[in-house]
């Protein structure tokens, strides 16, 4: 009468759940301090979040913008900092072509402009360094792959991380200048003299799969939807189990 | 309100539909899954009642599509903040698959799962009613595997988290138990006229 089929959950891994209630349910003034240019396209944004609950790298906020008619539009945005003390977060925003809040940020915003945002958001596809990592990522789905990079050299962590992270050119590839041995960039478009142009390829998944440490990897795709699938099917044909693959899509 | 200095946002016209706090997509139809997509053939799709039924019932592909088509067209509601109107999709109600398999009076809410283990809950009377659809055509054409092809749930009334892809079943309950976005912060409920987004909205 009663019997159910309900299965578990498989991906969701226990322990991860880092949302509190409160805190993501609270609108809070978050004041830009400074603005630092990334590529053509991009820019990071760093706001001053005095009441910020912490996150874990990998979450995301939402955050509005409200015009002087209470019209409001609000996005959600990967953090790209790590975790800190600071009282900060940054985020890095792509400029959408006709981008009604990413337009605002790159046209209009000045230090001293205050927003509002709300989280930290859902824990799922969040890494808090307990656990060797897989991230790839393309374009501006680098950015809260970032914050688990920046996290694993803050806290000096030795579980392994690696970082496969697409772009069209070495111009467009975010966070460039700090990018380490952890990462090898794939370039689609034009490449510097001795590096191959192409999509990300089963040559360059397969490597870190023959690679894997103690435990297994636990995979994280950032990036366009056609890129997310392109990505996780690499991974799931090199071998990586379908439910240690946690995928974040940018419209 | 907190006014957001030169921000003056799209042009607006009203738009009825428009539930708070969202956009409409128009031509676009953004993919939001935390999963990787499954292949999942039609012969490999099956759709389950259980739970606080009289008769727990199992429909494979061909049953499925025995039962009478039903078609809904109307507006669909993310909660990362788009809408999209007019969309199409063909199936059958969901009302036709409970009538087979009976609710008990003691069932109050259901929990949707997935073939590849996606959770979410649901009160029961949001499924009922002409209110929700197995659906297996977009448009017209078949329902593409990254929306939830060969088959997903579709209740348009709420945030469309709710409305899990790859739809394997639903157990009824006599209590309503968090799916995955729900235990991952998101509204128990999700419906988008009331903004209940996150949990504590």
């Amino acid at each position: 009468m009663t019997e159910t089929t309900t299965p578990a959950t498989r991906f969701a891994v226990p322990g991860r759940i880092a949302v509190s209630g409160q805190a993501a349910s609270r609108w809070q003034t978050a004041t830009l301090t400074e603005i630092r240019r990334e590529t053509p396209r991009a820019a990071t944004f760093r706001l001053a979040v005095p009441e910020w609950a912490g996150h874990l790298p990998g979450q995301h906020l939402l955050l509005r913008l409200t015009a002087p008619d209470g019209y409001v539009a609000q996005r959600h945005y990967s953090i790209a900092s790590a975790p800190d003390a600071s009282g900060h977060i940054e985020l890095t925003l792509d400029r959408v072509p006709d981008g009604e809040v990413s337009g605002w940020f790159h046209t209009v915003a000045r230090p001293g402009d205050t927003v509002e945002v709300r989280g930290p958001l859902s824990g799922f596809f969040a890494w808090p360094g307990d656990r060797p990592a897989l991230l790839l990522g393309a374009g501006s789905g680098v950015v809260p792959l970032m914050s688990m990079v920046r996290h694993h050299r803050a806290r000096g962590l030795t579980v392994p991380l690696r970082m496969l992270v697409s772009a069209r050119s070495p111009e467009e590839l975010i966070y460039a200048a700090e990018l380490g041995a952890e990462t090898t960039p794939v370039f689609t478009r034009s490449a510097p003299p001795g590096v191959p142009v192409g999509r990300m390829a089963a040559a360059h998944v397969a490597p870190l799969l023959a690679d894997r440490p103690a435990g297994g990897w636990e995979a994280y795709v950032c990036g366009s939807n056609a890129f997310a699938e392109h990505a996780s099917r690499l991974l799931v044909a090199a071998g990586q189990p379908v439910e240690r693959i946690r995928v974040e899509r940018f419209g | 309100m907190n006014v957001t200095r030169g921000f003056t946002g799209r042009p607006r016209v009203h738009r009825p539909g428009l539930p708070p706090g969202q956009y409409d997509a128009r031509e676009d139809w953004p993919v939001l899954s935390a999963e990787v997509t499954p292949d999942l053939s039609p012969a490999d799709w099956s759709f389950r009642v259980d739970g606080l039924v009289e008769r727990p019932h199992t429909w494979d592909w061909d049953a499925a599509h025995a039962l009478p088509a039903s078609a809904y067209e109307g507006d669909i509601h993310c909660v990362t903040g788009w809408s999209k109107f007019g969309v199409r999709f063909g199936g059958v109600s969901l009302d036709a698959f409970l009538s087979v398999a009976r609710p008990h009076g003691s069932a109050t809410h259901a929990l949707a799962y997935s073939h590849t283990g996606y959770t979410t809950n649901l009160p029961l009377a949001d499924l009922t009613g002409g209110r929700a659809w197995i659906v297996w055509e977009y448009d017209g054409a078949p329902l593409p595997p990254e929306h939830g092809g060969p088959a997903r749930l579709v209740v348009p009334h709420l945030y469309f988290w709710k409305s899990a892809k790859w739809v394997a079943g639903i157990t009824l309950l006599d209590h309503d138990e968090p799916g995955f976005w729900e235990r991952n912060g998101y509204h128990a409920r999700g419906n988008p006229w009331e903004e209940q987004r996150y949990a504590g909205d």
